[in-house]
C-alpha cells in the first residue's frame, strides 16, 4: 500500500460532537465467508463518503450492517450515538426514521402508485399528519427530484431513471439526518448517472445531510464524494480524496481510476 | 441422500413452525394494519369468487349426473338429492374450494412476497419503519382464514344448485322437492364441522404461501420455487387437516 496515501478515516478533524456514524472493528461472516473483517469507519455531519470496492467485497454488507438490516458478529456500529447492534426493534425504527436508504434496485412497492409510495414512509407519523401536510411532504419530495407529474403512475410505467428518483424521493421525505445510497448509479446511462449524481450532491447540500455511498462507477465517485474510503478484502485499505488516490501508484487503487 | 432429504424435511418443518409462532406473536401487537387487510379481503375473497363458484357448480352438477345411474341400479333415485347434498356439503364443496384457494392464493402470496423479497421491498419496509412481518404476512393469514370459509359456504349453496339442475337432467324433481330433501338430510354434524375446517384450510394456505415467498431466495428463480412449493405444501396440508378433521368429527360422533 502507497504509505503516503494511507491516512486513516478516523483521523479527521472535524469536532467529535459532528461524528454521526462511527464503525470499529467490525467484522461480519456468512459461514466460511469472512466477508468485513476489522473495519473502521467514521462519518460526520455534512460529509459526504464513497465506499469504493469490487463487487463482493462486503460494500452493500457493510451498509445493511449499518441500517440494522444484518447483524455484524463483532464490532461496534454507532449511529447518531447509538450502537446498532444493541437496540431492540423499536429504538432501531426510531433511529431508521434519521436514516435513508436508497437501495440498489429501487425497491418501489410495485403494487403502489408513486404517491402511495411517497406516503408508505409517514405510516409511523400517520397520526400527527393531516392530509394536507402528507400531501404537502409527498409533493417537496417529487419536486426536488422534478417529477411531480408522475404522481399518480405506477412504478412499471417509469423509466430506469426516473425510477431512481422516485426512490430518491421517498429516501427524501422524513427528511433523514444521513442518507446510505446502495450502488446509486448502477445500470443507468452515462447521462442519467451524472443527473442521478448530480442529485445527490443537491440534496447534500439542500438538507444538510451526511451520506455513505458505496458505488464503483468513477464518475459518480468524482461528482459526490469528500473522501473515498477503498474496500479491499473486506478491511479499509486507504482513505483519502479522489485527487489524492487518482496519483496512486498502487495497482489495487489505480485500477479504479483507469 | 435420503438422510439429507429427511434433514431438510424436518428443518423446513421446524422453520414452519416458528413462522407459525412469529405470526401468533405479531398478531394482538398493534398497529393493526386495517386498510391492508380490507385490500387483502377484495383481492383474496372477491376476486376468487368467480372461480370458486364455477368450480362449485360444475361439481354439483357432475356428482349428481355421476351417482344418478347407481342409484337407479338400487331403486334409490329418490334419495339422489340427499346423498348429493351429503357429500357435496361435507367434503367436496369444502375441499374443493380449499384446493382451488391453495392453486389461485396460495401461490399468488408465494409469487407476491418471493418478488418483494428478491427485488428489497421488504428491506425497504423495514428500513421505512413499518414491521413487514405484520402489514404483508398477518394481513394476509388473516384474510385467507376468514375469507375461505365465506368462499366454501357460497361454493357449498351454489354446488347444490348444481346439483338441482344435475337431477332434472334425466328426471324431474321439483325445487321444492329438492331442497325440502337437502335440508331434512342435512344436520348439524354435517354443516359446522365442514366449515369450521375451512377456517384450518385457510389458515394453512395462507402461512405456508406466506412462508414460502417471505423465505425466497436464489433470484426470480426462487420466486418461481415460493409459488410453486406454496401450492404443492398447502393442497397436501388440506388433504392432512381433512383427514384428521374426519377423525375428529368421528371422534366426536358427529360422522
Amino acid at each position: 500500500m502507497n504509505t503516503e496515501l494511507s491516512i486513516q478515516n478516523d483521523s479527521n478533524s472535524s469536532n467529535t460532537s459532528d461524528l454521526v456514524v462511527c464503525i470499529r472493528n467490525l467484522e461480519k461472516s456468512f459461514g466460511e465467508n469472512h466477508v468485513l473483517k476489522n473495519f473502521n469507519f467514521k462519518l460526520y455531519k455534512g460529509e459526504s463518503i464513497v465506499v469504493l470496492g469490487k463487487s463482493g467485497s462486503g460494500k452493500s454488507v457493510l451498509v445493511k450492517c449499518i441500517i440494522g438490516l444484518l447483524y455484524p458478529d463483532a464490532g461496534t456500529i454507532q449511529v447518531l450515538g447509538k450502537n446498532i447492534p444493541d437496540l431492540n426493534h423499536d429504538e432501531l425504527d426510531r433511529i431508521r426514521v434519521k436514516v435513508g436508504f436508497l437501495f440498489q434496485s429501487n425497491a418501489l412497492y410495485d403494487s403502489m402508485t408513486v404517491r402511495e409510495n411517497l406516503e408508505f414512509p409517514l405510516r409511523r407519523h400517520w397520526i400527527k399528519m393531516d392530509k394536507e401536510e402528507v400531501n404537502s411532504l409527498v409533493m417537496e419530495a417529487l419536486g426536488n427530484v422534478g417529477l411531480e407529474e408522475t404522481i399518480d403512475m405506477m412504478p412499471s410505467e417509469l423509466s430506469g431513471g426516473m425510477r431512481k428518483r422516485i426512490a430518491l424521493a421517498r429516501t427524501l421525505i422524513l427528511k433523514p439526518e444521513i442518507i446510505l445510497y446502495d450502488e446509486p448509479t448502477t445500470g443507468l446511462d452515462p447521462i442519467t448517472s451524472t443527473e442521478i449524481s448530480n442529485l445527490i450532491v443537491d440534496v447534500q447540500k439542500k438538507y444538510n445531510t451526511s451520506s455513505i455511498v458505496i458505488s464503483h462507477d468513477m464518475n459518480c465517485v468524482k461528482i459526490v464524494a469528500n473522501k473515498i474510503v477503498m474496500l479491499v478484502d473486506g478491511t479499509n485499505y486507504i482513505s483519502d480524496t479522489y485527487k489524492e488516490l487518482q496519483k496512486s501508484k498502487d495497482i489495487k487503487i489505480s485500477s479504479f481510476f483507469k | 441422500m435420503a438422510s439429507e432429504k429427511f434433514q431438510n424435511f424436518i428443518d423446513e418443518t421446524g422453520d414452519i413452525a416458528r413462522f407459525t409462532g412469529r405470526f401468533f406473536k405479531e398478531l394482538f401487537k398493534p398497529r393493526f394494519e386495517f386498510n391492508e387487510f380490507f385490500r387483502q379481503c377484495f383481492f383474496i375473497g372477491y376476486k376468487s369468487f368467480p372461480l370458486v363458484a364455477i368450480t362449485a357448480f360444475i361439481m354439483g352438477l357432475v356428482i349428481t349426473i355421476q351417482s344418478r345411474p347407481t342409484l337407479v341400479e338400487f331403486g334409490a333415485e329418490s334419495w339422489l338429492p340427499r346423498m348429493v347434498s351429503v357429500s357435496l356439503i361435507r367434503e367436496i364443496a369444502p375441499v374443493i374450494t380449499a384446493l382451488i384457494c391453495a392453486g389461485k392464493i396460495g401461490s399468488g402470496i408465494g409469487a407476491e412476497l418471493g418478488s418483494m423479497k428478491v427485488t428489497e421491498q421488504i428491506d425497504a419496509m423495514e428500513v421505512s419503519g413499518t414491521n413487514p412481518f405484520k402489514f404483508l404476512v398477518v394481513t394476509r393469514v388473516i384474510t385467507t382464514t376468514l375469507m375461505i370459509p365465506i368462499l366454501a359456504v357460497l361454493a357449498d349453496a351454489i354446488s347444490l344448485y348444481g346439483g338441482f339442475l344435475g337431477a332434472n337432467i334425466h328426471g324431474v324433481v321439483s325445487w321444492d322437492l329438492f331442497w325440502n330433501q337437502v335440508f331434512d338430510t342435512l344436520a348439524f354434524g354435517d354443516v359446522v364441522p365442514s366449515i369450521i375446517k375451512t377456517y384450518f384450510f385457510g389458515f394453512a394456505i395462507g402461512i405456508i404461501g406466506c412462508y414460502k415467498g417471505f423465505n425466497t431466495n436464489k433470484g426470480t428463480e426462487g420466486v418461481g420455487i415460493a409459488a410453486n412449493s406454496a401450492v404443492v405444501i398447502s393442497s397436501l396440508l388440506v388433504f392432512i387437516l381433512d383427514l384428521l378433521a374426519v377423525q375428529i368429527t368421528d371422534i366426536l360422533g358427529l360422522n
